[in-house]
């Protein structure tokens, strides 16, 4: 049964996850279980210190789980660590660049490291498929003249895209970015992003991201929010959208009790707050309006977006 | 194969990082200088008569093991700046094997240490050291077991620790003792029990009578210097080293990896 569920088309399978850190009160990742297609975008959304980088260290096999399981492109993720790490490139929320090395170093030791290339000790000894495909990598990324400088000039957005570079260089199945664009300024993010879907467009490369930021994760294929170790929500934007937004028309008349002895009649429901509160999800704005025949004083459409709908459920389950 | 290019990657970067690192160049230049110039000298001066061998030779020889088993060691120990940089999720994701991981790191600061032992051969000759060149090329296959020992012992010390701040104040203390209880610069053929029971456990101990029992060996100041033969330390050095190594390396990992 086990078998059968890890070799389905999804390139990650999640099972009971559950992470207790030692000397901890309580989980920081509490029975969760979810699947990424393979070829998706799916974005993993939670405030600070909901759980995303423990569920993603534990995913890239940085961290033991206390207990679960999990599969990645059919690989078991225990048993079987040198498969899984060989199919995901991993972008971590601190840079993880060595700081003394070239840019080019940075990549050629990744690149030896993944058995894609035999060592050499100058870039000029390596072959030329390599020296090619950095050349083309850092043309696309615009870091072709800093190339062989040391890193420790780069800017923040620089980093990350070299980061990038490096995490493809061995074509991973899945991609993982923890909060990637976490102290970019907004250019640097929107350049990320456009490079990030051309890979996905291009390398048909699973994205797995997680990020506080809504807005980041609206293109996503799926959605999965968690709190405090637990999953709150999983679906499609729309879906999420459609369970989170609570959409409703506030009314209300100079003779209430006539407007109310109609709502009744007329079957719809309603609520009365501080005005006539009638839900919105089964039925049409103009249509309900023109079905109510008593002179209205007050109309008012409560419509949040998603970002509003977001926080309204991480702040309450505080 | 790929295990091997890794390895060789790995040992790289650390030969890169150390020929970058100016301060610490110039660091590892000194220490010989005040162990072979300043105590070898005047110990040679004020002691030497009476011992029977050459006191600039004895420190010599003992500089030389300790540079490459400390030196060595504390490299090792330069993981933990790299995971503080951030830089060890980069190496603990790729799919290499985590032996391969450490066997890179010890051939990094083995080669590091090498570059000391230049320096430290080149001083011993401007204050008149007296060896052969055979006794110095014998040095490069002796010097490569000593830094591996070290390099093992580097890596328990490493997975016993929690950080930069530990490291640095440990570090030394582990290290200290071992300088006199190893004879870098004291005879230590005849010890009081206690200090005999802590001199043998030492592995420093062992590092240090390998490199003088192959230096000294077919000359007659031998028995005075030397406390065991040349096999008894390498099996010695070899059953330690694949203790430390698997013992190193498996509570490393777990540490990583268990928070």
């Amino acid at each position: 049964m086990l078998e059968y569920f890890f070799r389905m088309a999804k390139i990650i399978s999640v099972k009971n996850l559950v992470k207790r850190y030692h000397k901890a009160k309580f989980n920081a990742v509490d029975n969760i279980s979810f699947y990424v297609n393979e070829g998706e975008f799916f974005a993993f959304l939670g405030p600070n210190g909901a759980g995303k980088t423990t569920t993603i260290s534990i995913l890239t096999t940085t961290l033991s789980k206390t207990s679960g399981t999990i599969a990645i492109g059919g690989h078991d993720i225990e048993k079987e660590h040198s498969n899984v790490r060989r199919s995901i490139g991993v972008i971590f929320q601190n840079p993880s660049l060595d700081r003394n090395l070239t840019a080019e170093e940075n990549i050629r030791f990744h690149a030896i490291l993944y058995g894609l290339y035999p060592f050499r000790p100058a870039f000029g000894l390596m072959p030329e498929s390599y020296k090619k495909r950095v050349r083309i990598l850092a043309e696309i990324l615009d870091l072709e003249k800093n190339l062989f400088e040391s890193i420790k000039t780069f800017s923040g957005g620089m980093k990350r895209k070299l980061e990038i570079v490096r995490s493809l260089m061995h074509k991973p199945k899945v991609l993982f970015l923890d909060e990637p664009t976490a102290g970019l300024d907004p250019t640097s993010r929107r350049n990320l992003w456009q490079y990030l879907n051309g890979v996905r467009k291009n390398e048909k490369t699973t994205i797995f991201l997680t990020t506080h930021y809504l807005d980041e994760a609206e293109d996503a294929d799926h959605i999965c929010i968690v709190d405090h170790g637990k999953i709150v929500n999983f679906g499609t934007p729309e879906k999420i959208k459609s369970d989170l937004i609570d959409e409703y028309l506030l009314t209300d008349a100079d003779n209430r009790e006539k407007l109310i002895t109609e709502l009744k009649s007329k079957h719809i429901p309603f609520k009365i707050e501080d005005h006539v509160k009638i839900d919105l999800k089964q039925r049409r704005v103009q249509h309900l309006l023109k079905t109510i025949d008593t002179e209205l004083s007050f109309v008012q459409i409560h419509r949040p977006t998603l970002e509003d709908a977001y926080l309204e459920i991480v702040d309450n389950s505080d | 194969m790929n295990e091997l290019n890794a390895i060789m990657m790995i040992a790289y970067r650390d030969l890169m990082r150390f020929l970058n690192d100016r301060s610490r160049l110039l660091i590892t230049f000194i220490f010989p200088v005040i162990f072979i110039g300043v105590l070898g000298g005047s110990l040679q001066r004020n002691l030497g008569q009476n011992i029977g061998f050459n006191f600039m030779t004895f420190v010599f020889t003992g500089v030389l093991g300790q540079t490459l088993f400390q030196s060595t060691a504390s490299g090792i120990i330069s993981l933990i700046e790299d995971r503080e940089n951030n830089f060890t999720q980069e190496i603990f994701i790729s799919p290499i094997s985590r032996y391969s991981i450490m066997i890179g790191k010890i051939l990094g600061e083995s080669l590091v240490s090498f570059a000391q032992l230049i320096g430290i051969v080149l001083f011993a000759l401007v204050v008149g050291v007296q060896f052969t060149l055979l006794q110095i090329l014998i040095m490069i296959p002796v010097g490569l077991i000593v830094c591996f020992f070290g390099g093992a012992f580097g890596i328990l010390v490493l997975a016993n620790l929690s950080g930069q701040r530990a490291a640095n104040q440990i570090f030394p203390i582990i290290i200290f003792p071992q300088y006199f209880l190893a004879g870098v610069f004291n005879p230590i053929k005849d010890l009081p029990p206690i200090l005999l029971f802590f001199s043998r456990i030492s592995p420093m101990t062992y590092a240090l009578d390998f490199v003088r029992s192959i230096f000294y060996l077919g000359s007659p100041e031998y028995d005075k210097v030397v406390i065991f033969n040349p096999f008894i330390d390498f099996t010695v050095i070899g059953s330690m080293f694949i203790v430390f190594m698997i013992l190193g390396t498996f509570l490393f990992i777990r540490n990583e990896r268990n928070r």
